[in-house]
């Protein structure tokens, strides 16, 4: 008796909570993609750094530049010294936490000037090419979400939670 | 037309200009808006033709032209209220124009019950009011410079704004979808081009976080989140998601790009802040401010805005002498917490070159820090969260200028190649 209270309240979340009118309708499960650091998310699919090599040109080099030093958007590959120097210049090599984060970004927002039109096997090769930018990956290389999952960002430990630090 | 607005000192009151009382001849005959009728009505007002230069000052990516910011020009504003038209936006990929009789908010993830509403149903639930500011994490951003920017005072600081929020407390909503007590994150996400997303921790959601409906008695400004826009008091602007389309209840944060590789702080050690939501407490001095000039000793109203993410304004202190001696000023009552608090001080100048600053201090005891404390804290290339002490020094002739410090500036390392860590944010 006590334990079903107990599930009751817990359901109902914290008890400053006001009801409403209870006007939501309720939907089945629908499938979203937002990627975590651990993969899960990740559609299925694969690419190339070389096949993403003939996609950025096309649909990213305009704004990110050749080698993705940066043009009308900042660089997003080539930084020179450490974070901790006197000039830090972010990039995805130096900077970017996690490989699938970056596919999701790449998916979701990019091409700006067409977001969401990357299919996922296109997304897969040109994630693959911007990692390889950053020589992460090889140029012919297979990624996909399992690769992606597996590879270890530079910059992976480089973030502290707020409240730790001044 | 803003220079010459800068130059006389201010407008509507003129509460910079001098105080030499000059005799003037009061024009006996009636001025011609009295011999004729005046314009009929208007369905929309919008400001005075005289006051036309009152506008943002937006700055945008050459490629995307919806990827950038707008100032709000603060240092023609008074009161704490930001009108709709002038409140500041950070954009990543344009304002989307959203039908809101198809806009739908959808709650899920790990909830008993996902749920969708649409925005005609959430105008049905019990609406409460909050008057907050909303900051940008980039604000101030251009006070990391070397040299100090000699822009105008909203130009550099305008990345904050003020309104009433009428909408859904969060938790309500979220009480109706029950979810699970493991729980402790959302991920917020936007019906833009650039599908913003960023995660939210559940205890923020429930305190004080509302599903707002209207900004400042009307719907909400499409460039403001039209049909529907998270509003959490006191916490940086990306958290505060606009166009607000899906909300997932989590069990971790989904560590978007908007909250790993933007919206971070670069520390010296080369660790980044991370999850650094609530905005610190700070101040502004508006007038006067960079840009404008004081026509001659004589009596002055200095006015300026303090906010604080960790709740009220305690306390406003304004230096006329270069920080050695500190007067408090009035707090223009109410005084509310994560809110705009006007804060103004009669000063009668000498006419000798002085540096003025203002110094807030919050409720939580947190004490505005100068520029050089910030900057030993956090180095340099944080970019985000800029909240020192601004100094203006005034001149000889009464022009007005940016400062760091007593205005010795810190010029020591002025052969650097990168005075700033460029671009968006
Ligand atoms: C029309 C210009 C434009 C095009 C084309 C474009 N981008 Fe971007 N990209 C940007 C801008 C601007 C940003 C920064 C977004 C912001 O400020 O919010 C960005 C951000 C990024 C980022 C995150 C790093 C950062 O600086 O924020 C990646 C990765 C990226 N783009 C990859 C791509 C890829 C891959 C393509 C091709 C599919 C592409 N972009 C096409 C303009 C563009």
């Amino acid at each position: 008796m006590t334990a079903m209270l107990l599930l009751i309240l817990i359901a109902a979340g914290s008890d400053t909570d006001t009801t409403g009118p209870g006007l939501g309708r309720e939907v089945s499960e629908v499938p979203v993609h937002d990627v975590f650091p651990d993969g899960t998310g990740l559609p299925p699919g694969r690419g190339t750094a070389r096949i993403g090599q003939g996609l950025y040109a096309q649909h990213c080099l305009s704004c990110h530049g050749p080698a993705g030093e940066g043009a009308s958007a900042e660089p997003i590959a080539g930084a020179q010294g450490a974070l901790s120097g006197p000039h830090p210049v972010k990039t995805i090599g130096n900077y970017w936490p996690w490989a699938p984060t970056l596919y999701d970004l790449i998916r979701r927002a990019m091409p700006m000037h067409a977001p969401g039109s990357l299919r996922a096997d296109e997304a897969y090769a040109l994630t693959a090419y911007v990692l390889y930018l950053q020589e992460l990956v090889e140029l012919d290389a297979e990624v996909d979400a399992a690769v992606l999952t597996n590879l270890q960002m530079p910059n992976r430990d480089g973030f502290v939670p707020a409240e730790a630090v001044p | 037309m803003l220079a010459r607005r800068q130059f006389l000192g201010l407008g509507a009151g003129g509460a910079l200009l001098g105080a030499a009382g000059r005799a003037s001849a009061w024009t006996a005959s009636a001025p011609a808006s009295m011999r004729e009728p005046g314009a009929p009505f208007t369905a929309y007002g919008v400001p005075s033709e005289w006051e036309q230069e009152v506008t943002r000052l937006p700055t945008a990516n050459r490629d995307v032209p919806g990827n950038g910011a707008s100032w709000s020009p603060l240092h023609l504003l008074e009161g704490i209220i930001t009108p709709n038209g002038l409140h500041y936006e950070r954009h990543h990929n344009g304002v989307p124009r959203i039908d809101p009789t198809t806009h739908e908010l959808l709650v899920h993830g790990r909830v008993r019950r996902a749920l969708s509403f649409r925005v005609q149903e959430l105008l049905r639930y019990p609406l409460r009011s909050r008057i907050c500011f909303l900051e940008c994490g980039g604000n101030s951003n251009a006070a990391w410079h070397r040299q100090p920017i000699q822009s105008p005072a909203g130009h550099v600081h305008g990345l904050v704004s003020c309104s009433e929020w009428t909408g859904v407390p969060l938790s309500v909503v979220l009480a109706e979808a029950k979810p699970y007590t493991d729980a402790d994150w959302l991920i917020a996400e936007g019906a833009d081009a650039f599908a913003m997303h960023v995660s939210i921790p559940m205890r923020k959601a429930r305190e004080d976080g509302l599903l707002a409906l209207y900004q400042n008695g009307e719907r909400l400004r499409p460039e403001n989140g039209y049909p529907l826009r998270l509003i959490l008091p006191g916490w940086e602007g990306v958290t505060n998601v606009k166009w607000l389309r899906r909300l997932r209840v989590v069990d971790r944060p989904v560590m978007a790009r908007n909250e790993t590789y933007s919206y971070t702080e670069l520390l010296p050690s080369g660790k980044a802040r991370q999850f650094s939501h609530t905005m610190d407490v700070k101040s502004l001095l508006l007038q006067p401010s960079a840009g404008m000039r004081l026509p001659g000793p004589g009596w002055y109203l200095l006015s300026g805005l303090a906010w604080s993410g960790r709740g009220r304004i305690r306390g406003v202190e304004l230096s006329t002498d270069g920080g050695q001696h500190w007067r408090a000023a009035e707090l223009q009552q109410p005084v509310l917490s994560k809110c705009l608090t006007r804060f103004r001080l009669p000063w009668q100048w000498d006419g000798a070159p002085t540096v003025l600053m203002s110094r807030a201090t919050d409720t939580s005891g947190a004490v505005q820090p100068a520029r050089e404390q910030l900057v030993a804290a956090r180095g340099r290339h944080g970019y985000f969260h800029y909240h020192a002490i601004v100094s203006w020094a005034v001149g000889q002739a009464g022009d007005v200028r940016h400062v760091y410090g007593t205005g010795t500036g810190d010029s020591h390392d002025s052969n650097a190649p990168a005075d700033i860590d460029s671009g968006w944010f």
